[in-house]
């Protein structure tokens, strides 16, 4: 084993710019599709923040009688995607604008009449939340004679949905291509070293060494060479990641460990994909 | 140990290497190939040690039938043999211990015992104080003796020699060869190709003499020739 991590390890000795050059190349597939991701996650976490604040609000026609209110509160919570529905009277609107809008106290203050509807304010179940239930459940409230208006982030959520779908797809379809270029460019280091080692591989191969035993250090290099990319994809992510919480005074999220993880793992698949589909076609020609 | 039974070579684009080649050598025993350059020598060799299959006939080597050896078990089979050519074959970068070392590592020996075993052969071959030295810093007939030590590391039961002392002036020649035969005479055999007669005729082995690529001569079943008759 020892012999054969010193072999690995030879080539980045010998073709240093070479190996360089794959190691760069697979960071920079994976940052790529590590910063998409990186959105994605924050974007997704921005959603859901969303979805929780997703509540379906239907304004209620002045003069409605509380009974029907009651009862129609009863027939919205029988909704199977709703969790709860609550009134919130005029006079309860008001001092919640009071509480919560400070700027705004005195002005709200000075009010001969409430200007304020009377509302029901329905919350949905987490796995409901998307754009298509919420639409659901406020077209089925709308059908309440007494319903003015029903308000809800619909526009915010189909478009951090869309958002978040193009972001995958983009960050998908640039990482295959920067990853494509990276398996051709360690298929060339490959096809380099196997060259400039012909004889020593030739000398392998005769004194009885077995075809697994001569491929293993090409491999084990193409392991290491995806695993120092996918490295260095995390750090340049992290980077970015400081960046934009620095400078552009943005609060993001940072990969997980398991997503850091899955990062470093995919580089040294395509760092083993690049050697493997190289090294049996280089070495039949020794 | 060694058998070859109507064998034909031919090369895609070199025409018939080797023709109807009828031979056995036996454990222990010591032959030359002969013939001139072309002659099928080489190619001899390299179907001993599957570095070519025969177009025809049948090649038995150590228990092995090479026309249907699979290609992942050429590996066992070459490290039954020992080779050794005329060009010495060694890695500049390493060592001469590390050369014949590389021999056991690149067979998964284990690592406690290969410096013992490296620093035996190279005392048999004589070579044990140069053992740190490079090929770069070795005269020729050093450095074949750094190939055949690397040859005879892993305990062959043949040693297969191309043209060992092409390379060499007389006292080098003389000298490698001798080491052959003193592998010989501790039960190795020994296929040496060669066109040098001096050494054919030093020593009382047996002779297979090629010409364009059919076996014209065996000293082991035709009558002995006079001198001149060996080209």
């Amino acid at each position: 084993m020892n012999f054969v991590m010193r072999e690995a390890m030879l080539t980045f000795r010998r073709a240093p710019l070479l190996s360089a050059l794959s190691v760069t190349t697979i960071a920079f597939s994976l940052f790529v599709v590590g910063l998409f991701a990186l959105v994605a996650v924050n974007v997704q976490r921005a959603l859901s923040q969303v979805a929780e604040r997703a509540e379906v609000v239907a304004y209620v026609l002045p003069g409605t009688p509380i009974e029907t209110i009651t009862h129609a509160l009863k027939d919205i919570e029988a909704f199977p995607e709703v969790t709860t529905a609550s009134y919130v009277s005029e006079d309860s609107a008001l001092a919640r604008a009071r509480r919560e809008l400070v700027e705004l106290q005195g002005p709200l203050r000075e009010l001969e009449r409430n200007p304020l509807p009377a509302s029901i304010e329905v919350t949905l179940k987490p796995a409901d939340r998307d754009a298509d239930h919420v639409g659901a459940v406020a077209d089925r409230i709308r059908d309440f004679s007494f319903v003015d208006d029903v308000r809800y982030g619909r526009d915010w959520i189909e478009k951090l949905d869309k958002l978040r779908s193009v972001l995958a797809a983009v960050g998908l379809a640039v990482g295959i291509a920067f990853a494509a270029v990276a398996v051709i460019i360690i298929g060339a280091t490959i096809r380099m070293t196997v060259l400039q080692r012909g004889r020593e591989i030739s000398i392998m191969r005769l004194v009885g060494a077995t075809d697994w035993f001569v491929r293993f250090p090409f491999l084990l290099q193409g392991i290491i060479k995806g695993a120092a990319g996918g490295l260095l994809a995390v750090g340049l992510s992290y980077a970015a990641y400081l960046v934009s919480n620095r400078w552009l005074m943005m609060r993001t999220e940072f990969f997980n460990p398991e997503q850091a993880a899955a990062i470093v793992a995919g580089g040294m698949i395509i760092g083993l994909f690049g050697s493997w589909i190289s090294v049996g076609r280089q070495l039949r020609k020794v | 140990m060694i058998k070859f039974t109507k064998v034909f070579k031919a090369y895609p684009k070199g025409g018939l290497a080797l023709k109807d080649a009828t031979f056995h050598i036996a454990k222990g025993e010591f032959a030359f190939l002969t013939g001139h350059s072309g002659a099928g020598k080489s190619t001899i060799l390299k179907l001993i040690y599957a570095e070519e299959r025969a177009t025809e006939g049948e090649v038995r080597v150590s228990g092995f039938n090479l026309a249907d050896l699979p290609p992942r078990q050429v590996p066992y089979l070459r490290r039954r043999l020992g080779i050794v050519f005329q060009d010495f074959r060694l890695l500049e970068d390493r060592t001469a211990e590390e050369n014949v070392g590389f021999a056991l590592q690149v067979t998964g020996a284990r690592r406690a015992g290969i410096e013992a075993r490296v620093m035996r052969v190279l005392t048999q071959v004589g070579l044990a104080a140069k053992a740190p030295a490079y090929p770069r810093e070795l005269s020729g007939g050093e450095q074949q003796r750094v190939a055949i030590a690397r040859a005879l590391v892993n305990e062959p039961t043949v040693l297969l020699a191309d043209e060992p002392t092409g390379n060499l002036d007389e006292r080098a020649t003389r000298g490698v060869f001798q080491l052959l035969r003193d592998i010989n005479a501790s039960g190795t055999a020994v296929v040496m190709a060669t066109h040098d007669l001096d050494l054919v005729r030093q020593a009382p082995y047996r002779v297979i003499e090629l010409q364009d690529g059919a076996l014209v001569y065996d000293s082991s079943v035709d009558e002995p020739r006079g001198e001149q008759a060996a080209p």
